[in-house]
């Protein structure tokens, strides 16, 4: 099955964000929305899943705190324990204030360099990476919505769309699935 | 209640009446665009002080340190007040970005971009001077804890100069990477509007291939919150790290339990005031001022005011203890009696007047929106707080303990040409940056136009703030353009949405004649006895159909394409049916009027 899609272009955020309720409200099923900023409340009105990027970073944050604690104590306390400045290294828990600077660096490091990798992953941003906007406008000032037609009536969810006040509207036919 | 509502005491933060499209086309204009002259004198200069700078840097490795002007008892003094001074001006970016972002502060958008690159650029310096101070600097990768080997002696995590590697390699790895996530929907609007193929290909990949999907939005906000969580703290960490560095000796005047707070707050006075010298430059020739507003300066001056202010009770703080110990050992600190009258007097005296006195003139609003006084304000801050610096490292040491080695220092000709070299590198970069990079988050800023935008906030007071806030845009079809290949579009659906164009009552023929004499009117008609036609092909923007259509209507000449305004592209647009391209965006008229001259 061919999975054509519209494309419904609009020239205002406000505009957009009332058609995506419109749209939604008719059960038409929206695939996506290219917009050239982030316009707030349209994960909302989309019905999209909140983001798990800052759990993630916790979590990342969790990791470089171990191996800032674990490098430290290694390094320091058990492969070469030193007598510096008459305050020697034997015990981690005595040397523990001396570290926190490092420990708290190594938190940062790591949650903010691998939240970012994940996002970059998760949203396939990277270098040479070839851009998918299909309307070059939509990142200057046109607002992009792809429906999904189904088996809907062509005409008919044409017709609805501009009258959500789309100001362009195409037929995109995918081709087969090969 | 509008959900775009904002105060209306609030001054718009954007002015003008700016549509989405004209924010994109003024803020990519710098880079689409050629670099005018004062541009490459300003590049010149800064590439001669930077090359100079290598120059002494090279010297100093090849010869050793004793090239400098240290001696016995000042052991540290124009390196590590450099760094010092480097470190403090990249602060304001990260505070910019990360803490105005936390207070959603929307005045934030229109300069956090340049902050944040200032911020990398400044600790790009900071970092040279440790390196070059070790002497052998191919020998850097020893402050790494990596085994070795010497059996695997380990770096030693007491010291606070190895907290600053961890600090400052984290702060720059993070600002940067904050820095370009920003970057990705601007450079993705540059890639998108860019017309010669290279350009398109140089952003396509900067761009990373952003496209702005809603989920792809959801989530960049999300990063970018948490970010800022990150970096504040670590904005606090870094400066407080490297205040560790004094503050952890036993050094007096140095070891001082305030260092911490005091140094934060002076460096971010600093920042600020490096941000103000650049912007204040920078809107001026890139054309910003719509954006960069007296606003944006008086906000930035009250927040150097506060961190000035700061400051100033840290010295008083410092000159108190000093005295109140009655020890005649801290009569020598850098903030004492003894300072003020001995051989440092005019260091003493140039930081009380540029940190303490100057900058109490911002407590007068006329003052703060003065664009030619915040100017000087913001040097004069950036010297007094290079002496700041001076003034801990090289007074604090040049009376130590034993009266036998009291001694002055003297910089040579490699120290300052050094640090000449840096604020060279630094402006080099900055330059290029300003030629190369959306200066300002352009995305982000389109997000606050509706409610900041000096033309929606006057629609809200003239007609409620109930009112509409849907742009009306009449643009051309650019036609199917896409990044997609191999993609079909068809435009299979005749819905007109203009009536008057399809009233069958009136001929479109005569409807046509009557616009192309009003655009003749406008434009002037081609006299051929008199006049030559031009090659009308070499304006960016017209090939050889358009020409022809052109030379159909009655336009032959650049002298008739350079009186064009906007209402004439309109009309033509109207006229030709199917018109490609965008005549304002590539600015026919301003081309037309460059090759007229040519001729």
């Amino acid at each position: 099955m061919a999975a054509n899609k519209i494309h419904a272009i609009y020239t205002d955020d406000d505009l957009l964000l009332q058609a995506v309720k419109q749209v939604r409200a008719e059960e038409y099923q929206i695939s996506e929305v290219y917009t050239p900023f982030p316009v707030h409340g349209l994960d909302e009105a989309m019905g999209l899943a909140p983001t798990r990027l800052a759990i993630t970073s916790f979590l990342y944050g969790l990791v470089g705190l171990a191996v800032a604690v674990w490098m430290m104590n290694y390094m320091m306390i058990v492969d070469w324990p030193q007598n510096i400045g008459g305050k020697p290294s034997f015990s981690f828990h005595q040397n523990m204030p001396a570290f926190i600077p490092i420990m708290f660096e190594m938190t940062v490091f790591f949650a903010g360099h691998l939240m970012v990798i994940t996002f970059y992953m998760r949203s396939r941003l990277w270098p040479f990476k070839q851009a998918e906007n299909p309307d070059l406008r939509t990142t200057d000032d046109h607002f992009l919505m792809e429906v999904d037609v189904e088996n809907h009536d062509i005409d008919k969810l044409a017709e609805f769309l501009y009258n959500t006040g789309a100001s362009e509207i195409s037929l995109v036919k995918t081709e087969e699935a090969h | 209640m509008s959900s775009h509502y904002e105060a209306p005491i609030r001054e718009p933060l954007v002015l003008g009446e700016k549509s989405y499209h004209d924010v994109s086309v003024e803020i990519g204009a710098p880079i689409l665009g050629r670099a005018n002259k004062s541009w490459w004198i300003v590049f010149t200069i800064s590439l001669v002080a930077f090359l100079w700078g290598l120059g002494c840097i090279i010297y100093t490795v090849s010869t050793g340190i004793g090239v400098w002007g240290l001696n016995k008892t000042i052991g540290w003094a124009w390196d590590i007040t450099n760094f010092v001074w480097w470190v403090g001006i990249g602060h304001a970016g990260t505070l910019i970005s990360a803490v105005l972002l936390l207070f959603r502060q929307k005045w934030r958008m229109a300069v956090n971009r340049s902050a944040e690159a200032m911020t990398i650029f400044a600790v790009v310096q900071a970092g040279l001077f440790p390196i070059i101070h070790m002497g052998r600097p191919w020998l850097a990768y020893w402050v790494l804890p990596i085994p070795n080997q010497f059996g695997s002696l380990w770096v030693n995590f007491n010291s606070p100069l190895l907290w600053d590697v961890f600090a400052i390699s984290t702060y720059l790895s993070i600002s940067l990477v904050f820095w370009w996530t920003g970057l990705l929907p601007d450079f993705a609007m540059i890639r998108d509007r860019a017309t010669k193929p290279f350009q398109k290909k140089i952003y396509s990949i900067l761009s990373f291939g952003w496209t702005g999907r809603a989920k792809d939005w959801q989530r960049f906000e999300e990063v970018e919150l948490v970010l800022a969580g990150l970096a504040t703290p670590l904005v606090l960490s870094v400066h407080t790290i490297v205040s560790f560095d004094f503050a952890t000796s036993v050094v007096p005047g140095w070891h001082s339990t305030i260092y911490p707070p005091y140094f934060v707050a002076g460096a971010v006075f600093s920042g600020f005031a490096m941000v103000q010298t650049l912007l204040i430059i920078m809107r001026k020739v890139l054309h910003l001022e719509d954006y960069i507003t007296v606003l944006h300066i008086d906000y930035m001056n009250q927040i150097i005011l506060v961190t000035g202010g700061i400051v100033s009770v840290a010295y008083i703080t410092e000159y108190f203890m000093g005295w109140y110990t009655g020890m005649p050992y801290e009569n020598y600190v850098y903030l004492s009696f003894g300072a003020a009258t001995g051989p440092y007097w005019w260091a003493f005296w140039a930081l009380i007047i540029c940190n303490m006195v100057v900058p109490l003139t911002l407590w007068i609003r006329k003052y703060r929106r003065n664009i030619i006084w915040t100017f000087v304000v913001s040097i004069i801050i950036n010297i007094g707080m290079w002496f700041e610096r001076f003034d801990i490292i090289v007074i604090d040491l040049s009376k130590d303990r034993l009266t036998s080695s009291w001694t002055l220092f003297q910089p040579t000709f490699v120290d300052i040409g050094t640090f000449m070299g840096t604020i060279g590198f630094f402006f080099v970069l900055f330059l290029l940056y300003a030629r190369t990079f959306p200066v300002i988050s352009q995305a982000t800023l389109k997000g606050i136009l509706k409610s900041s935008g000096e033309g929606y906030k006057r629609l809200r007071a003239e007609h409620g703030d109930d009112v509409s806030h849907v742009q009306q845009l009449d643009q051309g079809d650019f036609g199917p353009a896409a990044n997609i290949s191999h993609k079909r579009f068809d435009n299979s659906f005749a819905y007109s949405r203009n009536p008057v164009a399809t009233n069958p009552s009136v001929p479109s023929e005569q409807v046509r004649q009557g616009k192309i004499a009003q655009l003749l009117a406008n434009i002037g008609v081609f006299d051929a006895k008199i006049e030559t036609q031009d090659d009308l092909q070499r304006i960016n923007g017209v090939g050889p159909v358009l020409e022809q259509k052109l030379h159909q209507i009655g336009i032959f000449t650049y002298t008739q394409i350079s009186r064009m305004t906007d209402v004439d592209y309109e009309l033509l647009k109207e006229i030709i049916s199917e018109f490609p391209g965008s005549p304002q965006q590539d600015d026919w008229a301003g081309q037309a009027l460059i090759l007229k001259n040519e001729k």
